[in-house]
């Protein structure tokens, strides 16, 4: 089994060979850069031929961009013909965001040589949805199998099996016990654990109030879809709690449809809004209005969802800049940043921004960092690998020092091999392999009926004839097997010389060999299985078997 | 095709007339009540293929079958059974073996050899499964039997080897039900299969089927359940068992190490990969709460609640529970609740600015943390940080009840449970809330606490606000910023939902009364006084400034100083509120305020309450003049009663006492002037109008005897002879009255045979009691009662009247608590203008919310009752769901009654009133009153033989205005 990570730092694409099959696991773009670097250097996959020859399927996780964005680049402008699976409200949501963030690079700031919208389309023609739970038979040998991925709406994990080896692929989430080879999970908050997320809220709910009630302006870039949709919910019934007056806005374009999205695979969200989907429906806000670019300069406490999420253009940044000068207004970022953003800058303490243009910003306004992320911290890898309990770990999507000390404890607490196999690395991972071999019922019966009675905590020996033909492994009787081979029935006769000393007279002593000979073979060896014979010879004595 | 029904139909018939006549042969032949066996088994010999068996086989089983009749059935079915070779009639015949067995009054014991036997030869896996289910029946139906259920559980034994799971789980099941629980009559019985029952059920542990696995934990659990004491050995073989692939084997295991934890709490185990030993509950307490991190929430939810039980646990374990530790980047980072201490020691008041230092302060050894703990560590972080709402509550209650038991870990998990108390389900805060109203005498709560417990005062919920406002009432608080911040979020509260104010006044009391050290401080700031000038007078009628002095005057009371603090105005407010809100301000002893502090006069000892003394001698009074001429009796019961009545407004703690007495009172002197009617000095047909009166006051005395007997808690035996004995003689009233006026005897034939029979019943229910009723109405009845039973009705009316006449009044003994019954509807609040509009023959929802006092058992008796214009009445029963419990004696009543009308031209007002049912089989004295006429009179209830004899309303009426429309076509 191979395991092969794309170059790029926060990006997610994994290539894993699994007993001759070859699976693509999410399709990321990194949102860093602005060139060739964003989408993964596919070529890696394979110098000469097609795409679509070398791979089997692809399997996108959930619809975060850095998890699926480069999928219509990869479909489409390098071409894959393949087999693309994904859950149903991911495969819905995708095309929104992949939309959304074209328009951005594309129209806003005049980009070439990027996915059109066509492209997008005709890539989502080729995904297949999956159901929670459902096996599908990708061809004779790979199946694949989804489960619930609390991570954000319609995440899954997979588990990639083909014959006995399995794969599980994972953000976070309760699974069964299905021991797969390898798991392989997200480790971006190796090195933390969490307080509670009662606390995390309690912490957001108490800032966003307190900045509000001084009159202060909170601003808080999301993306589009997933945590601002959570965000949205916990203000939004913190406001109906607490009645309170000051506007909620939420940037256009997206939300409609997202919330619709959210509306329509209700199912698929968490316990509260499931629970209290029956009196009201979450997601028809109340008190959240759509955002109007006029409004940013409204007098006034105000709450602001924008996006995109670490504030690296759009919206967020627009907003961003005319309120970083007031020390009474608010940022926060609800999660992760990553490196090369103006939200990645601010949250490492810099308070004097260069932006384009040669302008030097200087931020006044306070800054919050919030982990409202949904991955796994070190607690939740631990527990998932202490239900799986997969044979091999390995951690992908994280910062090489904190995996280092995630794959020690692992390796001490389990005793399983981890592996973080830095971009471009391939990993090799052994397994073992275990065969199907077929037993005709006839010859099962039989052997089980010899001896004693069958017992669930001993292992049983049996007898037969193994065949191996036509590429397929079977179990049957030695008659059997001879006659499908056309083959004769041949006796060896295995002889050695044991020189006994014993005074009595020679039939007699004869007699007790082969007495006690009779009865040890009888003990441990079944007639049938071969024809024993103790013969007594000539001042020797004999034991045959023929097969 | 019709041709082809037609025809069936015909041959269906011709076959239930067969069918008819044989039973009429049997009838004959055998001259005992008609026997479905030979019916049965005419079927059976028809039935050509197994498909039309099955069906007559069906058939058969909808039909009861009589208890002479069954052993017959049971041998056809059995003859059937050998004959039969498909294995699903086998199947169905083995299920109705069972299924006979179950008959009431049928020993099985005749047929359980033959189902043993039947067992032999049976190949088929599900037959032989349920012919096994048949013998557990069995077995259950003979239990003093043991040699019968030895031999069975031989049986079992022996097909304990089957390779098929349903069977070897049926094998399990039955061990687990009949297998001996006594050592002593094991030995006896002396067979070794029996021996030792634990170890064969022990041996299935790793069966390879998790069902097996599943039943045979079960059927230990079973054999625990019968009182066996489980061996000790099979502890180790549970805990492997807790590491299973199945979630059914996972839960099943939990609960077998919690009983044998609760078995051995003090035997010692070894720790595997040490050497070291620990107590058994202990060991099991970790692993426990190691499921709580289950992947299976069904298994989670399991392994909180049984944390709860497990008090003999040593403290170091469970205090480990609550262990959290947070790291970012391999740094520590202090959790919230660590941060919140810190500032709270270090003597800094929460700004709010500082919440955010939460970064990551020391390194962290790599080899020091410890990322998935082991056994206990973090049992109850990880359950109440659970995603499923079901673990977070079961959390939450284990977490309550060990702290019940523990103060120390009460005070530990402080922390945890408040940051419950911001939980996005509201069940699962509303549990949080009673919880930590249940371990208040434990706590105290800290600054940073009683901020976030505050917080929620604005919760849009009502359950919750009220769970907190009683929770207020028993809290500890440290500081007098604490109760300052109390009161300032309890007047928000206040502001922001007017509907609270009863409740917060009431929190605000005990808040009062528990710190009357912390509010002496904030006094003057309270009222607002200052030094040197005069504030302007507070208006008497703000409820929050209201709310303030009720906290004032509460902790004045212990308080001696705080008075001299008072200016004037805040006197004349307290005689004012002493008043009117006397169960919220207590009496102060406020200096050179004679007019106030006369109440508490000196010469009485201060624990005998004045008020509870006048209710006495006010009863003495009444029971020492009886012998008063009519006239001056009549006064001094109107005088009493009115006094009674008005202290029961007066003094809430009093109320229950002095209106059950006021009714009694009433019925006496209902009862006097009903006799003192001229009606009996007249010729009956003339006065027809006294005749109204006196029958009227008849029925008035039945329902306040049924009142007083059913709506007051506390009532003892005692009282309840004196109600019934009071209804007897309204009864003997109303027999009088009807034979005054009605012409003809025979209907007083019937009346008359009535009443002697419930004075018959009267004197074998108190029969104890007659004693202490010398020279009452029933004494003196009883020793008539030879002549009464042989003399005619008009003779008997004459006895009646003279004895009622005669009779004494009963002295009425009081006991010591007595409540009454009382429903305040809070909405809806018929205020309203607005009429409810409501499409005519569809339904409208009303939310109707009220509370209940002293109600017992208010899920089987607390009806609602909808009162349409047209006098249509409805009677709804809420759902048991729907009452809440906040606190001893009281209930919340929030439910929704469904309203439909026939369209109208105009709105108008229906009425909505609380009633509360009774039934005489509930009744304390536990007798069967027979139907009284005026429960009759009631059109809500249709009176029915044994179920409810009639109810009393005990609530306002709230109006309600609405409005069916005629529907659009």
């Amino acid at each position: 089994m191979f395991c092969w990570c794309f170059p790029g730092v926060s990006l997610v694409c994994i290539l894993v060979s699994i007993a001759g099959k070859n699976v693509m696991l999410d399709c990321g773009m990194h949102m860093g850069y602005n060139d060739d670097r964003r989408f993964p250097d596919f070529s890696y996959i394979t110098q000469n031929g097609r795409l679509t020859d070398f791979l089997d399927c692809v399997i996108i996780s959930h619809f975060h961009l850095d998890h699926c964005g480069a999928l219509p680049y990869f479909s489409e402008m390098v071409g894959y013909d393949g087999p693309i699976y994904m859950t149903h409200p991911t495969k819905a949501i995708c095309p929104i965001l992949l939309e959304d963030y074209r328009k951005i690079t594309v129209d806003k700031k005049g980009e070439t040589n990027f996915f059109t919208s066509q492209m997008i389309k005709d890539c989502m023609k080729k995904v297949v949805a999956v159901h929670l739970h459902q096996t599908v038979q990708v061809d004779e040998e790979l199946e694949i199998k989804a489960y619930y991925a609390g991570h954000v709406l319609g995440a899954a994990m997979f588990q990639i099996r083909v014959g006995c080896e399995s794969v599980v692929y994972t953000v976070t989430a309760w699974i069964d016990k299905c021991r797969p080879d390898l798991l392989i999970t997200e480790s971006t908050y190796a090195t933390t654990i969490r307080d509670s997320k009662r606390c995390r809220e309690r912490d957001f709910l108490k800032k966003v109030h307190e900045t509000v009630e001084r009159g202060g302006k909170v601003l808080i870039p999301v993306f589009a879809l997933g945590r601002a949709q959570e965000l949205c919910i916990l203000l939004e019934t913190f406001w109906e709690r607490m009645n309170l007056k000051a506007p909620i806005y939420f940037s256009t374009g997206l939300t409609e449809k997202a919330n619709h999205y959210y509306k329509l695979f209700i199912t698929w969200t968490n316990q509260k809004i499931r629970k209290t989907f029956v009196q009201r429906n979450m997601f028809e806000f109340k008190h959240i209005k759509a955002f109007d670019r006029a409004f940013a300069d409204n007098p006034g406490p105000m709450v602001v969802f924008a996006t995109p999420g670490m504030l690296h253009a759009g919206q967020s940044l627009q907003i961003f800049r005319k309120w970083a000068g007031n020390e009474k207004n608010m940022v926060i970022m609800p999660g992760y940043c990553v490196q090369g953003t103006v939200g990645h800058k601010i949250l490492s303490g810099q308070r004097k921004l260069e932006m384009e243009g040669r302008q030097i910003l200087e931020v006044k306004m306070q800054v919050e960092y919030m982990s409202f992320s949904a991955h796994a911290d070190a607690k939740g890898i631990m527990q998932l690998i202490r239900q799986a309990e997969p044979r091999n770990v390995l951690l992908v999507h994280g910062e090489a020092k904190k995996m280092e000390f995630l794959k020690q404890k692992i390796e001490q607490e389990f005793n399983v091999s981890c592996f973080m196999p830095a971009n471009g690395e391939t990993t090799t991972i052994l397994t073992n392999p275990c065969i199907p071999v077929d037993i005709s019922l006839g010859l099962l019966k039989r052997e089980t009926a010899i001896g004693p009675a069958p017992d669930a905590k001993k292992p049983k020996l049996m007898h037969g004839s193994l065949l191996m033909k036509d590429n397929s492994f079977r179990l049957v009787s030695p008659e059997q097997a001879l006659k499908e081979l056309g083959l004769a029935e041949h006796q060896l006769r295995f002889t050695c010389r044991v020189h006994i000393q014993d005074p009595r007279k020679e039939h007699e002593t004869g007699l007790r060999v082969y007495n006690h000979l009779k009865g040890a073979i009888q003990w441990w060896l079944h007639p049938p299985a071969g024809a024993d014979v103790v013969q007594l010879e000539q001042g020797s004595w004999r034991r045959c078997s023929f097969l | 095709m019709a041709a082809h029904l037609k025809k069936r139909v015909y041959e269906e018939f011709t076959k239930v007339v067969q069918q008819q006549h044989e039973d009429l042969s049997t009838k004959k032949l055998r001259l005992t009540k008609p026997s479905k066996s030979a019916a049965l088994h005419v079927d059976l010999c028809k039935a050509t293929s197994p498909a039309d068996a099955l069906q007559y086989l069906l058939q058969f089983a909808r039909k009861p079958v009589e208890v002479e009749s069954v052993e017959g059935v049971v041998r056809i079915l059995l003859e059937h059974y050998y004959k039969e070779n498909d294995a699903s009639v086998r199947l169905k015949i083995a299920s109705l073996l069972g299924l006979l067995s179950k008959t009431a009054g049928f020993s099985p014991d005749c047929i359980m050899d033959d189902a043993i036997n039947t067992l032999q030869n049976e190949k088929s896996h599900q037959v032989l499964a349920q012919l096994l289910d048949t013998l557990l029946v069995i077995g259950t139906k003979l239990p003093d039997n043991p040699s019968v259920r030895m031999r069975l559980v031989e049986v079992a034994c022996k097909h304990l080897t089957d390779s098929s799971h349903g069977v070897r789980n049926k094998c399990l099941q039955l061990i687990g039900c009949l297998g001996p629980v006594e050592k002593g009559v094991a030995k006896e019985a002396e067979s070794q299969a029996a021996k030792d029952v634990q170890k064969i059920i022990g041996d299935h542990f790793n069966d390879q089927d998790p069902r097996v696995r599943t039943a045979a934990i079960k059927a230990m659990l079973q054999l625990h359940e019968r009182g066996l004491k489980l061996q000790q050995a099979i502890y180790s073989q549970a805990c492997k068992l807790l590491a299973d692939d199945y979630e059914q084997v996972r839960s099943a295991a939990v609960q077998l190490i919690w009983v044998l934890s609760q078995l051995y709490p003090e035997s010692i185990v070894p720790i595997p990969s040490s050497n070291e030993e620990i107590r058994l509950v202990d060991d099991a307490f970790g692993k426990i709460c190691h499921m709580v991190s289950d992947g299976s929430w069904v298994v989670r939810v399991q392994a909180a609640k049984l944390l709860g039980s497990m008090q003999q646990v040593s403290s170091h374990f469970l205090e480990q529970t609550l262990d959290k530790k947070l790291m970012s980047d391999l740094r520590r980072k202090r959790t919230a609740h660590e941060r919140a201490k810190e500032l709270y020691s270090s003597g800094e008041f929460s700004s709010g600015r500082k919440w955010g230092d939460d970064a990551p302060k020391e390194e962290i050894d790599t080899g020091a943390v410890n990322l998935i703990e082991s056994g206990a560590c973090g049992a109850f972080v990880h359950g109440l940080e659970d995603e499923m709402y079901e673990v977070r509550i079961a959390a939450v209650e284990a977490l309550c009840m060990l702290a019940q038991s523990s103060p120390s870990f009460a005070e530990k998990c402080l922390d945890f449970l408040v940051d419950m108390f911001n939980d996005e389900i509201e069940e699962v805060r509303l549990q949080s809330i009673h919880t930590m109203r249940k371990i208040s005498h434990n706590i105290t709560l800290r600054e940073d606490q009683l901020d976030t417990v505050l917080a929620v005062l604005e919760d849009s919920s009502r359950d919750i606000r009220e769970a907190l406002h009683e929770l207020l009432c028993c809290t500890n608080v440290s500081t007098k910023e604490g109760i300052h911040l109390a009161l300032v979020e309890l007047l928000k509260n206040l502001t922001k939902y007017p509907t609270d104010r009863e409740s917060i006044w009431k929190c605000l009391k005990f808040l009062g009364s528990r710190h009357p050290t912390l509010v002496l401080p904030l006094v003057p700031e309270l009222l607002s006084t200052h030094p040197f000038f005069d504030t302007p007078e507070p208006d008497m009628d703000d409820p929050a400034y209201i709310a303030v002095l009720v906290l004032i005057f509460n902790a004045a009371k212990s308080c001696p100083t705080m008075p001299a603090l008072f200016s004037d105005h805040t006197f004349r407010h307290y005689a004012y509120l002493r008043d009117s809100l006397s169960h919220l301000v207590p009496p102060l002893r406020l200096p050179g305020r004679k007019l106030v502090s006369s109440a508490v006069s000196p010469s009485i000892t201060p624990n005998e309450d004045p008020s509870q003394q006048f209710l006495h001698q006010s009863l003495e009074r009444v029971y020492s003049f009886q012998h008063l001429d009519p006239r001056g009796i009549q006064e001094l019961l109107e005088f009493t009663i009115r006094d009674l009545q008005r202290l029961g407004e007066l003094q809430s703690e009093l109320a229950g006492m002095a209106d059950f007495t006021a009714t009694y009172l009433q019925c006496q002197l209902l009862l006097i002037k009903a006799l003192q009617e001229k009606l009996w000095n007249v010729a009956a047909p003339l006065y027809l109008k006294q005749n109204a009166l006196a029958s009227a006051a008849a029925k008035q005395i039945l329902e306040e005897t049924y009142k007083m007997e059913f709506m007051y808690s506390g009532v003892e035996s005692r009282q309840v002879v004196i109600i019934h004995h009071m209804r007897l003689q309204a009864k003997a009233l109303q027999l009088i009255v009807t034979a005054r006026t009605t012409r003809g005897v025979e209907p007083l034939f019937g009346m008359c045979e009535k009443f002697l029979q419930e004075v018959d019943s009267f004197q074998r229910c108190f029969i104890s009691e007659l004693p202490h009723m010398q020279g009452s109405f029933v004494d003196k009845l009883l020793d008539l009662m030879p002549r009464l039973v042989t003399s005619k009705p008009s003779e008997v009316v004459k006895i009646l009247q003279t004895t009622l006449r005669q009779s004494t009044f009963l002295h009425l003994p009081l006991p010591e608590q007595l409540h009454r019954a009382t429903a305040n509807i809070i909405e809806p609040t018929g205020e309203s203008d607005n009429p409810l509009r409501f499409t005519s023959g569809l339904v409208v929802a009303l939310d109707v919310d009220a509370t209940l006092e002293h109600v017992q058992d208010p899920q089987g008796s607390v009806k609602v009752q909808v009162l349409y214009p047209d006098g249509q009445a409805q009677l709804i029963h809420p759902k048991p769901a729907d009452f809440r419990n906040p606190g001893p004696g009281r209930h919340r009543l929030i439910t929704q009654v469904y309203l439909s009308h026939t369209a109208w031209t105009e709105p108008c007002q229906i009425e909505v009133r609380l009633l509360l049912a009774y039934n005489s089989n509930r009744s304390k004295a536990s007798t069967r009153i027979p139907k009284s006429t005026w429960s009759e009179s009631l059109e809500a209830l249709p009176p029915s033989e044994n179920g409810i004899e009639g109810t009393i309303p005990f609530s306002k009426p709230v109006k309600v205005y609405i409005m069916p429309k005629p529907a659009r076509r």
